[in-house]
C-alpha cells in the first residue's frame, strides 16, 4: 500500500515541479482574487449620485440639503431648477437619486405640521436602492430632530413647549462592532475560493489522466482504487490546505480580519472541508470522459455551490428546495465554521454540528467516488 | 499459472454495449512463449477483446482465463501476471525516462533488490542508454513506444498484451520493436499483439482473424495461405487496371477480383473463365494485357478473401 502511494505522490510532486506556471496557477489567482474580493465585495454604499430640486429655497431646506452634502454617501451632481431636469438626470444614469423639497416645506415644519419630502430613487439596483434609501431615512430622521430641538428649547418660555419624547436606539453589534462587512465577507472569499480552486484542480487531474491513456496503464497495474484515489487526492488536499493558510494570511495581514478563534479548530474545520471538496472533485472526474466535459460540468457545478452557500444571500431567506440544496454544499457548513472562528473565537463544543456535516458529507462523496470509479471504465 | 495450461484461454467471450455486440462468442487459446496476432478491420473486437482478458471490461457472456485466473472473478491476480501496452501513448511525458520506469516498477512493487538490473534491463531494451534523465516527451515515437514496452515488463509477466503499440511508429522503428517481442517471446512471455498492419502479421507465430466480433479464422500464416481461397490465385498486368476490375468482377469465374499496387489480383474458380483466357477475354474489353501468372497469395489475399466470404456467408443466414 505505502509503496504505491509513496510513487504515486512521488510522481505527482515531480509533475508538479516540472510544471513551469504551476506554482504561478496555484498561488497567484487566489491571491488577485482575494484582493478584488476583499475590495469590491461589499454592500456599503458610497458617492450616489444625488440630484437635488429646491422649491422652498427656505433656510429649513438649504440645512436638510447641507445634511446630504455632508455626508461622503451622496455626491450631490446637479441642483435642478425644474421637475424635467430630474427626470432627465435619472433617465440619463447622471443620478441614482432626486431629491425633490416642495415649496412649503419650511412653513410646515414652522406650524409644526409634518413636512413631506419627496425622494425618487432609480430601483434598478434594488439593492444600492435599498441601502441608499436607508441612508435618507437616518439623514432626515437627524434632520427632524434637530428640527424638533431647536423649535423647542430657544423658546423655553413657549406655553406649548411640550417635551419631545424619543426613543434613542444604542446599537452594539457583538463581535463586528464596526459591523464592517469586510469582516464578513473575506472568511467567506476563503472557503469560496478554496473550493473552486480545489475542485477544478482534483477533477482536471483524473480526466487528464484518462484522456491522455496513462490511467488505462494504471488501472492494468495490480494497483487497488484506493490506492489510486489516496495518491490523486492527498496532493490536492495539501494544496488546499496551503491555500487556505495563505489566503487566511492576506485576510488577516492585508485586511485586518481579526481571527480571534483557535487555529486548530480552524485545521480540523479546514481538513475535513477539503475532504468534502476533493471527494466533490472525483465524483466530478468519474462524470467525465474528457477535459471539456470536466469544464462543463465544472462551470455547471460550482455556480449554484457558491451563490448556494450563504456567502452573500442568506440561506433561511431562500425557497425551502433550495434550502435543502444546500444541505449537500460543504461550503455552506465551512462558511459557518470559518466565520465563527475568525470573528466568534467559538470552538468544537459548538460548531461540532457543521464539523460532523462535513465528515459525513465528505465519507459519502468518497464512497461513491471510490465505487463508481471502478464501474467508470465500463 | 500450472505448467500445462494455456496462457490464455477464452471460451464464448462475448462483450455487448447497449444493443451493440462487440465481442461475439470469441474463442482464443494461447501457448506460452507464442506471439499471436490479433488482426481484423477497425471496429472489429480487438481492443475490446484485449480490455476483456486484461480485467478492464467485465465480459457479458462466457469467460475467459489468463495466466490460470479467472478475469470476471479473479481481475486482481489476472493484472499481477500481464502485462499491457495500448495504442495510446501511456507514459508520464513530463517525467524522465528513470522517473516512468522507478514509477511504474513501483505500481508493480518489483523487489528493490531487482530494480536496479529491471530498469538498467529495460533502458537499454528501448536504446536509451545515456538519455535515463531525459523528459519522456521530448523522446521521438519509436523510442517512446520501446520505454512503454520496458515499463509494461519491469514486472517480467508471463502474457502481454499490445494493443496495436506500433500505430503511428515508422517502419524502421516498428520493425525493430517486433525484434523485443520475439526476444521476449523466446524467454517464454506469451503475446497477444494486435495491429492493422498486414505486413505485421506475418511476424506472428499464428493469427486469429477478427471481423465484427467474431472469429473468422486463427492458424500459422502459412496454414492460412495454404487454406483455400477458392480458387487458383492470379496476378495480371493490365491497363487500365479500374475497367479490367469492373469486366472480371462480374465474369462468370470469377471468385474475387481487386487492385494490388498496378496490378490486379484475381482468384479463378472452377467451370468458367480460365487463366488461358484471360488475355483474349480481355483484349475483347480494350484491356491491353502485359501478363498473367500465378501468384502466391499475400496475407492480405487471404484476409480479403476470408473477411468478404464470411461476411457473405453471415448476411445469408
Amino acid at each position: 500500500m505505502f509503496e504505491r502511494l509513496s510513487v504515486m505522490l512521488m510522481k505527482e510532486f515531480l509533475e508538479l515541479r516540472r510544471d513551469r506556471w504551476a506554482m504561478f496557477r496555484l498561488i497567484v489567482p487566489m491571491i488577485l482574487q482575494m484582493l478584488v474580493f476583499g475590495y469590491a465585495a461589499t454592500f456599503t454604499v458610497h458617492h450616489v449620485t444625488t440630484a437635488v430640486l429646491d422649491l422652498d429655497q427656505s433656510q429649513a431646506s438649504r440645512s436638510l440639503i447641507s445634511h446630504f452634502a455632508a455626508t461622503s454617501r451622496f455626491d450631490i451632481i446637479d441642483m435642478a431648477t425644474n421637475q424635467r431636469e430630474i427626470t432627465s438626470d435619472i433617465d440619463h444614469d447622471r443620478a441614482v437619486i432626486a431629491i425633490v423639497i416642495h415649496a412649503g416645506f419650511s412653513r410646515d415644519l414652522e406650524n409644526g405640521k409634518s413636512a413631506p419630502l419627496q425622494v425618487i430613487v432609480d430601483g434598478t439596483n434594488s439593492n444600492t436602492a435599498l441601502i441608499a434609501l436607508g441612508y435618507i431615512a437616518q439623514i432626515v430622521a437627524n434632520f427632524s430632530t434637530e428640527q424638533a430641538a431647536s423649535r423647542v428649547f430657544p423658546s423655553r418660555s413657549g406655553p406649548a413647549a411640550a417635551p419631545v419624547v424619543g426613543i434613542s436606539l444604542q446599537m452594539r453589534p457583538w463581535f463586528n462592532e464596526g459591523l464592517n462587512e469586510r469582516w464578513f465577507f473575506i472568511p467567506g472569499v476563503i472557503g469560496t475560493l478554496t473550493l473552486m480552486q480545489v475542485v477544478s484542480l482534483t477533477a482536471f487531474a483524473i480526466v487528464r489522466e484518462r484522456e491522455v491513456g496513462t490511467l488505462e496503464q494504471i488501472l492494468v497495474s495490480p494497483i487497488r482504487p484506493v490506492e489510486f484515489i489516496l495518491g490523486k487526492t492527498v496532493p490536492f488536499f495539501l494544496i488546499g490546505l496551503g491555500d487556505i493558510a495563505l489566503v487566511s494570511f492576506v485576510g488577516i495581514a492585508w485586511f485586518h480580519v481579526p481571527f480571534i478563534g483557535d487555529p486548530w479548530v480552524m485545521l480540523v474545520g479546514s481538513a475535513l472541508f477539503l475532504l468534502a471538496v476533493v471527494g466533490m472533485g472525483l465524483l466530478m472526474s468519474t462524470f467525465s470522459r474528457t477535459q471539456q466535459q470536466a469544464f462543463a460540468l465544472n462551470f455547471f457545478l460550482l455556480n449554484p455551490f457558491f451563490i448556494l452557500s450563504g456567502f452573500a444571500f442568506p440561506i433561511a431567506a431562500m425557497p425551502k428546495v433550495l434550502q435543502w440544496f444546500t444541505m449537500i454544499n460543504p461550503l455552506r457548513y465551512f462558511l459557518v465554521i470559518i466565520r465563527a472562528v475568525f470573528l466568534k473565537g467559538v470552538g468544537f463544543a459548538v460548531l461540532w454540528p457543521e464539523l460532523g456535516a462535513l465528515a459525513l458529507l465528505a465519507l459519502i462523496m468518497l464512497t461513491i467516488s471510490v465505487l463508481r470509479f471502478r464501474k467508470s471504465l465500463d | 499459472m500450472s505448467p500445462d495450461s494455456p496462457a490464455v484461454l477464452a471460451e464464448g467471450l462475448t462483450k455487448r454495449f447497449a444493443s451493440f455486440t462487440a465481442v461475439d462468442h470469441l474463442d482464443l487459446r494461447i501457448e506460452k512463449g507464442e506471439v499471436v496476432g490479433f488482426i481484423g478491420p477497425n471496429g472489429a473486437g480487438k481492443s475490446t477483446t484485449i480490455r476483456m482478458l486484461c480485467g478492464l471490461l467485465r465480459p457479458s457472456e462466457g469467460r475467459a482465463s489468463v495466466a490460470g485466473f479467472d478475469v470476471g472473478r479473479q481481475p486482481e491476480e489476472v493484472r499481477e501476471h500481464i502485462g499491457y501496452m495500448s495504442q495510446k501513448f501511456s507514459l508520464y511525458g513530463d517525467l524522465t525516462v528513470r522517473e516512468n520506469l522507478r514509477f511504474f516498477a513501483g505500481i508493480y512493487r518489483v523487489p528493490h533488490h531487482d530494480l536496479g538490473e529491471r530498469m538498467r534491463f529495460a533502458i537499454s531494451m528501448a536504446g536509451l542508454e545515456g538519455r535515463e534523465d531525459v523528459l519522456v516527451r521530448t523522446l521521438a515515437g519509436g523510442w517512446k513506444q520501446r520505454l512503454a514496452l520496458g515499463c509494461a515488463i519491469l514486472h517480467r509477466p508471463p502474457i502481454l498484451f499490445l494493443d496495436e503499440p506500433t500505430s503511428g511508429v515508422e517502419p524502421e522503428a516498428r520493425r525493430r520493436f517486433w525484434d523485443l517481442i520475439h526476444e521476449l517471446a523466446a524467454g517464454g512471455v506469451a503475446i497477444l499483439v494486435s495491429t492493422h498492419y498486414m505486413e505485421e502479421a506475418e511476424y506472428c507465430n499464428r493469427i486469429a482473424l477478427i471481423d465484427g466480433g467474431r472469429l473468422v479464422a486463427m492458424g500459422t500464416p502459412s496454414e492460412l495461405r495454404q487454406r483455400s481461397l477458392g480458387g487458383d490465385l492470379f496476378e495480371v498486368d493490365c491497363v487500365p487496371l479500374g475497367a479490367a476490375l469492373k469486366a472480371l468482377g462480374s465474369a462468370q469465374g470469377v471468385v474475387e477480383a481487386a487492385i494490388f499496387g498496378d496490378k490486379l489480383h484475381i482468384v479463378l474458380g472452377q467451370g468458367g473463365l480460365s487463366a488461358e483466357e484471360l488475355p483474349r477475354f480481355l483484349a475483347e474489353r480494350e484491356i491491353r494485357v502485359g501478363s498473367v501468372r500465378p501468384a502466391t497469395p499475400s496475407l492480405e489475399d487471404v484476409f480479403v478473401r476470408l473477411v468478404s466470404t464470411t461476411r457473405e456467408t453471415r448476411a445469408a443466414s
